[in-house]
């Protein structure tokens, strides 16, 4: 295997050529919040504008032509990333967020009834937590959640009980965006299947970062969103087993998601159309078609060898600095991200600073308040890593981190 | 950028002036930032011309955030509730002396959201309050 030629895919990334104050060069380490996005990408978005630019499906022209067929083409590169066994499996949505709203309200309207149980994790972030309380404030299904114990890994006897409660579904982040742990998806899984559950898995962290397979792993839903993978905004998708797509009502009403329609009556369309009402986001769904191809191109286990390596180093040089304190388990059990604490200095402070240095990194909840309500902090800092971070740029945050020492000692 | 934590900020934020609670008070008002998790409380003794005679203010979170309370909370002793009223977000950043983008702002504008909703007896800080 042949590792990651860094400096040549920064090239690649227009964005990282410029400076943020006079003087100071980007250091990007917020690829967890959203990842830059290389040239073929801002490429292809731009050349579907200037060449050919139509709506999809119903046209008749060269253009419409064009563009549905590189649409489609696009969920097919999707479908083949996460190995799906057919394109059709693959929704187009908005992000992981719409993805986990069309199971709640698809899926889970029409299967679940008041007091099913659906199994969540502590580490959830909000989009896999409040579809879900929605669903408890208005139907009356329970929610259980896995404990998070000390050392940023699910506790695995809980949740083993937890299924003897029968639960209908079990939804799972596969690597959490504060803690950065990987956890053991097929092993969820297996279990959640032995004990007659369906399972949904937040992928929004992990499909960017590991090789994900749908089919090895024996997922029922994956969902992720293209613009933490290189892609737009605006653009993410749903994966679900067909019987379970098949069978489910459509989500939102509208065009596109119909076969025939009378004044008082319609056919819903086969999938995957069923699912997308409406002139869905083209441009974006092409550039999402371009990411995953870039993504292949790299090689997803040079990816993740690459990711350990820097998290590995960051972890190393950040333990070292007195007064911080990084949460989750240790780098060989995690995804390339490093959420700390500094002393009782406030995550926005130390952000701020940092950013002087034009080291960009996220500060806060990261939309997982009830993760940190559980470690007993209202925030943190966190710095993650992508393709393009070198292990130069974790010394500008460490030498960031110490300039917010010495300014608040 | 380099005036974000002048001396004046980082000197309100490690040895505030006016940290504390009062009991008895005649107003007292507690409120949150939800992005960040800053939580500022403010508590008044009035006179009997609708002065402020007495204020402290308690809470956690970032320097900004809690230096513009403790500066804020100096500056409307011997203030008519009416004219804090009338305090706004320019009056805040004169007080601090810097420039905010709009995240920040919000860390510093906490304080005067919290006492102006503690004035006018609402239920939450809301923002228009101090635009």
């Amino acid at each position: 295997m042949t590792a990651l030629d860094v400096k040549k895919i920064r090239a690649d990334f227009p964005i990282l050529d410029r400076q943020v104050h006079p003087g100071v060069p980007l250091v990007y380490l917020d690829s967890t919040a959203t990842s830059q996005k290389p040239l073929v990408v801002i490429e292809a978005l731009n050349s579907f504008y200037r060449t050919y630019n139509a709506n999809i499906h119903r046209g008749i022209h060269v253009l419409a032509e064009e563009a549905t067929a590189m649409y489609e083409d696009s969920r097919v590169k999707v479908a083949r990333f996460i190995n799906a066994p057919s394109a059709r499996q693959v929704i187009f949505t908005r992000n992981t967020t719409e993805s986990i709203n069309l199971v709640a309200y698809s899926w889970a309207r029409a299967n679940l009834k008041s007091g099913d149980l659906i199994i969540l994790t502590e580490m959830e972030h909000h989009s896999n937590l409040i579809p879900w309380h929605m669903l408890a404030f208005e139907g009356g299904v329970r929610l259980e959640f896995i404990p998070v114990n000390e050392t940023g890994s699910l506790d695995m006897q809980v949740y083993q009980e937890l299924l003897k409660q029968e639960p209908r579904l079990v939804a799972f982040t596969h690597m959490s965006n504060v803690l950065g742990t990987i956890n053991p998806a097929a092993e969820i899984i297996r279990r959640a299947h032995a004990a007659g559950a369906i399972t949904l898995l937040d992928g929004a962290q992990s499909v960017p970062h590991l090789s994900v397979d749908v089919q090895e792993l024996d997922a029922d839903f994956l969902v992720f969103s293209a613009h933490k993978m290189l892609g737009p905004t605006g653009i993410g998708a749903l994966y679900g087993k067909l019987e379970l797509l098949e069978n489910m009502p459509p989500f939102l009403g509208g065009g596109d998601m119909i076969k025939t329609v009378h004044l008082r009556s319609f056919l819903p369309n086969s999938l995957p159309h069923k699912f997308e009402a409406g002139t869905p986001a083209i441009s974006e769904a092409i550039g999402f078609g371009s990411a995953v191809e870039y993504l292949e191109g790299l090689g997803m286990t040079q990816v993740e060898a690459h990711e350990q390596e820097m998290i590995h180093y960051a972890l190393e040089r950040l333990e070292e600095i007195p007064g911080v304190r990084v949460y989750g388990p240790p780098a060989e059990h995690k995804g390339a991200v490093a959420a700390f604490t500094l002393e009782d200095i406030h995550p926005h402070d130390v952000a701020q600073i940092l950013d002087r240095y034009g080291v960009a990194v996220r500060a806060g909840h990261h939309c997982a308040q009830p993760l940190h309500e559980k470690l007993g902090i209202p925030a943190t800092t966190r710095a993650s890593f992508y393709i393009y971070n070198m292990p130069h740029e974790v010394d500008q945050l460490v030498a960031g981190i110490y300039q917010v020492k010495k300014m608040f000692s | 950028m380099e005036d974000l934590y002048r001396e004046v900020i980082i000197d309100h934020y490690k040895n505030p002036q006016y940290r504390g609670k009062l009991e008895p008070h005649d107003i007292s008002f507690e409120d949150d930032n939800p992005l960040c998790g800053d939580h500022i409380r403010i508590d008044l003794r009035i006179d009997k011309d609708s002065r402020v005679n007495e204020a402290r203010f308690d809470g956690h979170g970032c320097a900004i955030s809690q230096a513009s309370a403790d500066l804020l909370t100096e500056s409307i002793i011997g203030k008519s509730l009416e004219e804090i009223k009338t305090l706004n977000k320019q009056d805040i950043l004169d007080m601090l002396g810097i420039e905010l983008g709009p995240v920040r702002l919000k860390c510093a504008l906490l304080s005067l959201k919290v006492l102006k909703a503690g004035i006018y007896g609402l239920g939450e800080a809301s923002d228009d309050l101090v635009e």
